[in-house]
């Protein structure tokens, strides 16, 4: 008879019953397909629960590969890819691209073109940020500020829409000035084709609405208690951080930092208009959500100011039918609605840059998620990515 | 004619009868309230909604849409358990459709005039979360699971202040009689206004608290903005209901919108008085005045769809424990001493 083995008559479950329960992180897929990621943004987050203990973004979906297109491109050509960099703010993406351009060319803007790009430029930016005021309370749960702010970015759509023949891509900047005097020469001395007859007026009128709609949102969301317990001291960005992770724009601002480059960058004549830079205070989702509220006034200001001041006179520059830029390396950076946008040309003097290095908003905003993010619910991670307000054309380019 | 006497006297028959009742006025009144939600969102957000479907002002909207959720392939992933997976949708719409068994239309319409129907309808309304949590486990799918246990979180977060609120009119009326607390507040009133035999609803004395919270948490338990928190679309892209396709989606569908009327028809009854209406005769006017009064709270719940974000789940847990019960509670206590006093 073998000896009694007290641990074999033992059932396993009490062998092991001071073992401590695991509970294994979960992994939780977020997108490509997801309806909250504004694009094809994947997120791998570890999740103990609803907490959210890693995260980590996965980019690179829609990379395009703009830089080396624009490689094999001439200037001109290069205009159109560029509006498809942020979709949103197809217009601003431009801007930066043609300056750089023509300071390398050494190229005098008429007045008239640079008041038409920064009205277009500033209506630009309400669309992107009426589009982030409709998207935002949207992934919060709040369904009603879509509708409003969407019926009136249609009107401001509508007014660029009217003016250069697109409402998301225009592809209305010629070096130089903005079309239809493109190539210069000979297209100049023909009937060129200025803004649309009532535009000024109809601008006017799509601003009363664009305030109004503001004026709606801030009523139906800003002061609701629920938004303030889902944005408030959520998805907080330092000052310091904010600058380490290199966020830019409206998100830096956010964060209590006062820098547009509208103010410090001089391409495009900011300074001749009365405006401020609005800013937060605790750098959580809510200023930021606050701050390009008020940035859309800001810009309605500077849209209504512009159209009083607008000088007549050519659109275009004069400029040689084959455009050669000189040899040179030039950055210029503009404030896009999502933050920076800078592009870093380098010429040999042809037609085609040699090198075009595209500093994007979006791409360095998206880099402060993973620290941004840890410790965050899962809700949150919706709240704090909305509240980034990123395009992930902008990210991967 | 005594073959028709007959019949009903048979058990079977009649239960069969009241079954059919309850489930076409269900069906029949959720399309009408998917239709009204479908056109009121529409409104408050500057659109014009359904248009096209049925003619005119696209009343035939809810029946194309269940039409083509019938059509649709009722898929089960592959990695799904089955049969849990099959039979939660029906958990789900049947507690809905049992709440009904104990709602009174007017002093003789009612399917079963039960002595214990607060309890009842109380206990019934919750097993719902039980079929979305079956649904949340069985579909193999994170978001799916996610969106299930915040609906069984979220259960006891509501639960509670529910019941509790509902206590405070079982005290008040002294019966969980569904038809006795209509009574208590219409025919046998216990607050009239002075000088006349007109009762008062006990929204209208002293049970508004109660009637708030019980509203708060019929929002809860149906998982609607402010509280669809196991849904969330933005974040758990459908929650439980993402695997769901065809007619069990359609069943979970109506169970949302059946039971927005039978919460709705809980607290009319509960706090609005019912078929109750002074100087209308309950056993002609009964039905149409609770519908009237029960659309009343539909609406509200719709406006607050259009009107609000969405709470987190952390949120819910920490207003119903941190303010909701203890007020309930203190109403209870209001109640009951005043009910001695008085």
């Amino acid at each position: 008879m073998t000896g009694f083995d007290p641990t074999l008559a033992m059932h396993h479950s009490e062998t092991q019953v001071s073992v401590e329960l695991q509970t294994p992180d979960m992994t939780l897929n977020l997108g490509p397909q997801h309806p909250s990621t504004h694009g094809v943004l994947r997120l791998v987050a570890k999740v103990d629960g609803e907490k959210v203990e890693e995260i980590e973004p996965v980019i690179g979906y829609m990379h395009r590969g703009y830089e080396k297109l624009a490689e094999v491109r001439t200037y001109p050509q290069i205009t159109a890819l560029v509006n498809r960099i942020d979709w949103v703010s197809g217009f601003c993406n431009e801007i930066a691209f043609v300056t750089a351009a023509e300071r390398l060319m050494g190229l005098e803007v008429p007045g008239r073109a640079q008041y038409i790009r920064l009205i277009l430029t500033e209506m630009t930016r309400i669309s992107s940020h009426l589009l982030f005021l409709s998207s935002y309370p949207l992934e919060l749960g709040a369904a009603t500020p879509m509708m409003l702010a969407v019926r009136d970015r249609e009107r401001v759509l509508d007014l660029i829409e009217g003016v250069t023949g697109g409402r998301f891509h225009p592809n209305f900047n010629r070096l130089g000035g903005v079309k239809p005097a493109a190539g210069g020469g000979a297209t100049q001395k023909k009937l060129a084709q200025d803004l649309p007859a009532g535009f000024l007026q109809d601008t006017r009128d799509a601003m009363v609405h664009v305030l109004g709609v503001c004026d709606e949102i801030d009523g139906l969301i800003t002061g609701n208690e629920i938004f303030w317990e889902r944005t408030r001291g959520v998805g907080v960005i330092p000052a310091d951080k904010a600058m380490e992770f290199g966020v830019s724009g409206p998100n830096l601002r956010g964060s209590g930092v006062r820098f547009d480059l509208r103010k410090v960058e001089d391409y495009l004549p900011y300074g001749d208009f009365d405006w401020e830079v609005p800013a937060g205070t605790e750098g959580d989702c809510y200023d930021r959500y606050l701050v390009r509220m008020e940035e859309v006034r800001q810009s309605v200001s500077i849209v209504l100011q512009a159209i009083d001041k607008i000088p007549s006179g050519p659109l275009q520059a004069k400029v040689p039918r084959v455009i050669k830029v000189p040899t040179g390396e030039i950055y210029v950076r503009a404030e896009n609605p999502k933050g920076e946008m800078g592009y870093h040309i380098v010429s040999q003097g042809g037609r085609v840059p040699y090198r075009v290095k595209i500093r994007s908003a979006s791409y360095s905003n998206l880099s402060i998620l993973p620290w941004l993010l840890k410790g965050a619910l899962v809700p949150d991670i919706i709240a704090i990515m909305g509240s980034l307000d990123f395009v992930l054309g902008d990210v991967d380019r | 004619m005594t073959l028709a006497i007959a019949l009903f006297d048979n058990f079977w028959v009649l239960l069969t009868v009241k079954l059919l009742a309850v489930v076409l006025v269900l069906i029949g009144f959720s399309l009408v309230i998917i239709y009204a939600e479908l056109k009121i969102m529409a409104h408050m957000q500057a659109r014009i909604g359904p248009w096209f479907a049925g003619g005119r002002y696209g009343w035939a909207q809810p029946l194309a849409d269940a039409l083509k959720f019938l059509q649709k392939e009722d898929l089960v992933p592959l990695e799904a358990d089955s049969p849990v997976f099959r039979i939660a949708p029906a958990v789900s719409l049947m507690s809905t459709v049992a709440v009904f068994v104990i709602v009174p239309f007017s002093p003789t319409l009612i399917a079963e005039d039960l002595d214990l129907g607060v309890f009842y309808a109380l206990a019934v309304g919750s097993i719902g979360t039980l079929g979305v949590l079956m649904a949340g486990w069985s579909s193999a799918n994170k978001y799916s699971l996610m969106g299930g246990l915040r609906a069984a979180a979220q259960l006891i977060a509501y639960e509670l202040p529910m019941v509790l609120a509902a206590a405070a009119v079982v005290v008040q009326a002294g019966t969980m009689s569904m038809a006795g607390i209509v009574d208590a507040q219409g025919p046998d009133a216990l607050f009239t206004i002075p000088g006349t035999d007109i009762g008062l609803p006990f929204v209208m004395v002293g049970q508004i608290v109660a009637f708030v919270i019980f509203m708060i948490a019929a929002l809860a338990e149906l998982s609607r903005i402010p509280f669809d928190m196991p849904i969330a679309e933005s974040e758990l892209v459908f929650g439980y209901l993402t695997e769901y396709s065809g007619i069990r989606f359609t069943m979970f569908f109506l169970a949302e919108y059946a039971g927005m009327f039978a919460m709705s028809a809980i607290a009319t009854t509960l706090f609005l008085g019912g078929w109750y209406f002074p100087g209308l005769n309950p056993s002609v006017f009964g039905p149409a005045v609770m519908m009237a009064k029960v659309s009343l709270l539909v609406f509200v719940m719709i406006w607050v769809r259009v009107t609000w974000p969405r709470l987190r789940e952390d949120q819910l847990q920490s207003a119903a424990w941190r303010y909701l019960i203890p007020l309930a509670l203190g109403n209870i206590l209001v109640t009951a001493v005043l009910k001695v006093v008085l």
